[in-house]
């Protein structure tokens, strides 16, 4: 029953996605990808189909989609925090940086706020470490943070939707 | 048929773009360059730019206004470069909303040099531009000691338009060597000596000879870059400064090995060198660079961008295949070598970004003009991201061989607040931590090599008293613990034992014996792993137990941490002369640890502390009342 429901309402976007590809051999990875950037996840619906389209089985496509850090399995917030772990950050503050938004959110990194307006992720670099510590919210990347400027930042985005 | 086909409408465009070039920097119009690479967008430069340009508009002042990529000054961005007609452009650091619009006055207005200039962007096809009050930005301290290659583009012209790219030279190597032979163009890169400087430094003349042998109609090249070293970032900065750079590289490397097709695996996470990158094929293959007949040449190639998924270990080659076959990116045995048998079974010949970004270079002075610079085996130049506890952090490139004090002293200008220096860290979480001892060890393959570090893709992380070593290594394997494919079991399970023994060091719960099997399990590790990742995980390991032996220590023996870092092993404290009582530590504690009345010494509950530093930020520094220090863990 669940099954049908859910099936009509990925079902269009999935396939639409795989004929843009042009069932091009090891697609499986920008099949994913895309599905993941129009549903901002891979549902077990969306996760189904594309192991029908590529003719894999479930658990492979399962495989392939745990082993890459980008992929996600369950919903994300609305508002995407990143706070880079690279070295320069990491001893530049960013383990102070992510424990702060983590007791602010009140949530671990990986988790999304019961509101679904915050997910809090660590990412392994972002590539600015002159500018440590660095976050990246909805892409934005901002550095140079102390816990207190990045708290700002968010408060920022508190009052849209 | 394309304009690249035809000699003399590539002929005329190359002029084209010449004098419109020439234009730009010497013209009569005002020109305003904003450094728009990922560091400078984090450091603001939008907002800079849009508030420069409000200001313009404001003064009624009709300049163009241009992006460019990162010229590696990454301590002073935003950086903005401002020329006024006459005048060759003038660097500016640290530029901010307010000061940027402030600098369009004085300079336009008055026509006065501004303290922050960092110096004059003179070009060498400039004629008789030379500042009259400004030294040139090639004299700064930061760049003097460089030799720029494969930057030598980057942070001059804008990344979006291949007219600039071409206009600086850009495509006559790929001219001259269509024009060659194949053998003759793999002999002047062997010639040159130029190593893969993703990591391995494998001659890359060899790698192609080894693929041009290898039998087989469909060949491919892949460009890696997939720069997954935390800490690493000139692969960015190359591909947000100067895609072509890569590319041309590209169809050099393919015509000399007969690559008929070609992919950039890129990591997700730099989406600004994604979209750079595809404008620029896009650019190439309207002019007839990329496609049938390239240069009006037999010579066919495409190349397909594939956006990597995160994971650090499709930096390995044979992986990085694996990955874009769709499966998990994970290693396999060689051989069969990818020259053989690589992606989907096709001889395959895999450089990384900045390995070729340097082709169009050699191929235009010649392989003997590259290896002038160098030392020992390792000819040439090398890009390094300057980061960690440097007064001048960035993006740098200096000839192999320069040591690492004058590089942390000269071109960094020394540690950032006079502290002293402990070591730095090289070749991200697969190098080693190399001790102040080493200051004049010269940069090169063998000589970190030797010392148990590596040149890796060239990441270099000053830390100074405040870091400490034994976390660093904790730190480094936690990383390469998660990021282990699990393919090898000394990898998987070896990993995993030396972080829980490192963490227990850390925590005040070592002892003696986890060193010895530290050292043992490193050393399965080491030699159990197929691949780099593997391979490398022991070195943070067993450097920092070498060179920093009394940390470890410290750590285990008096359970201290003497750089004040591991949280079990210090405490934070309220100093009762110092306090005033201004009561900003009790505001910013987030668990309610701090009391007292206002004006009356704080007291910090030790019992709820979460020790997260946050009273230490915010204690004024004319009081620097709380302090950290030392406790006795149980």
């Amino acid at each position: 029953m669940k099954k049908k429901a859910s099936r009509a309402t990925t079902e269009d976007g999935v396939q639409e996605i795989w004929k843009g590809l042009h069932g091009e051999e090891g697609s499986t990875i920008p099949l994913l990808q895309k599905v993941q950037s129009k549903l901002g996840y891979i549902s077990p619906e969306a996760l189904r189909e594309i192991a029908e389209a590529m003719g894999l089985s479930e658990s492979e496509v399962y495989g392939i989609a745990t082993f890459y850090s980008e992929f996600k399995l369950t919903k994300p917030g609305r508002h995407q925090i990143k706070i880079c772990m690279g070295t320069s950050c990491y001893l530049g503050g960013g383990k102070e940086l992510l424990e702060h938004m983590s007791r602010e959110l009140g949530i671990k990194p990986g988790r999304t706020t019961e509101d679904e307006r915050f997910s809090l992720e660590t990412v392994a670099c972002l590539g600015c470490c002159s500018k440590s510590p660095v976050m990246a919210v909805d892409g934005v990347i901002y550095g140079g943070l102390s816990p207190s400027s990045a708290e700002s930042i968010l408060a920022h985005l508190e009052s849209e939707p | 048929m394309k304009i690249a086909s035809d000699p003399q409408s590539w002929a005329k465009f190359r002029r084209k773009a010449e004098e419109a070039w020439l234009e730009l920097l010497q013209g009569d119009r005002p020109l305003i360059c904003t450094g728009m690479s990922t560091c400078g967008i984090s450091a603001q430069a939008a907002d800079v730019q849009a508030a420069i340009e409000q200001e313009l508009k404001a003064q009624g002042i009709d300049a163009k206004s241009m992006n460019v990529g990162c010229l590696g000054l990454c301590y002073a961005e935003p950086l903005v470069y401002i020329r006024i007609p006459g005048r060759p452009m003038v660097c500016y650091g640290n530029v901010t909303v307010k000061s940027g619009p402030n600098l369009i006055k004085d300079l336009f207005l008055g026509n006065n040099l501004k303290e922050e200039a960092l110096g004059a962007i003179d070009l060498p096809e400039m004629k008789d531009l030379h500042h009259p009050n400004l030294p040139s930005i090639w004299d700064h301290p930061m760049i003097k000691p460089q030799v720029r290659i494969a930057l030598r583009n980057c942070g001059i012209i804008d990344p979006e338009k291949i007219e600039h790219y071409i206009a600086r030279g850009g495509y006559r190597a790929l001219s001259k060597a269509i024009d060659m032979s194949p053998e003759e163009v793999i002999e002047e890169v062997k010639t040159s000596g130029l190593r893969g400087r993703g990591g391995a430094g494998f001659p890359t003349g060899m790698k192609w000879e080894f693929c041009r042998r290898s039998p087989g109609l469909e060949k491919y090249l892949i460009c890696n870059a997939d720069e997954g070293d935390p800490g690493a970032f000139m692969d960015r900065s190359i591909l947000e400064g100067d895609p072509h750079a890569v590319i041309e590289g590209m169809l050099i490397a393919a015509h000399a090995i007969g690559c008929t097709r070609g992919f950039i695996y890129c990591r997700a996470e730099y989406p600004l060198a994604l979209k750079r990158l595809q404008l620029a094929l896009d650019q190439a293959a309207e002019l007839g660079l990329l496609g049938d007949h390239i240069l009006g040449s037999d010579m066919s190639f495409d190349i397909t961008i594939k956006e990597g998924a995160g994971a650090f270990v499709c930096g390995e080659e044979t992986a990085l295949m694996a990955s874009i076959e769709g499966k998990r990116g994970m290693p396999r045995a060689r051989p069969p070598f990818p020259a053989n048998s690589g992606l989907w079974g096709k001889p395959t010949n895999i450089n990384n970004v900045e390995t070729l970004a340097n082709l169009s270079s050699i191929i235009n002075n010649g392989g003997s003009w590259y290896s002038a610079w160098g030392i020992g085996r390792s000819r040439g130049t090398k890009t390094l991201s300057l980061a960690g506890s440097v007064r001048r952090t960035g993006l740098i490139e200096v000839p192999l061989g320069i040591t690492l004090r004058e590089i942390i002293y000269g071109i960094g200008g020394g540690i950032s607040g006079d502290k002293a220096c402990k070591g730095i860290l090289t070749g991200g979480p697969s190098g080693g931590c190399l001790p102040a001892a080493f200051l004049d060890l010269p940069v090169d393959y063998e000589s970190l090599t030797e010392k148990g570090s590596i040149m890796g893709s060239g990441s270099m992380i000053v830390i100074d008293e405040d870091t400490c070593v034994v976390d660093t290594a904790r730190f480094f394997l936690s990383f390469t613990q998660s990021e282990s494919c699990g393919k090898c079991t000394p990898c998987r399970i070896g990993t995993r034992q030396m972080l829980a023994s490192l963490e227990k060091i850390t925590r005040g719960l070592g002892d003696m014996t986890d060193l010895v099997r530290l050292e043992e399990i490193a050393n399965v590790v080491r030699s159990g792993s197929l691949c780099g990742l593997g391979a490398g995980a022991p070195n943070p390991v067993l450097t920092t137990i070498k060179y920093f032996y009394d940390e470890y220590e410290a750590h285990i023996l008096q359970k201290r941490c003497p750089a004040l870092v591991c949280r079990e092993l210090i405490g934070y404290f309220i100093d009762e002369l110092k306090c005033r009582g201004c009561g900003l530590c009790l505001e910013s504690c987030p668990v309610d640890a701090i009391s007292g009345e206002k004006g009356a010494v704080h007291v910090i509950d030790q019992s709820a502390c979460i020790k997260c530093g946050a009273c230490l930020e915010v204690c004024p520094e004319k009081f620097s009342a709380v302090v950290k220090r030392p406790v006795q863990c149980i």
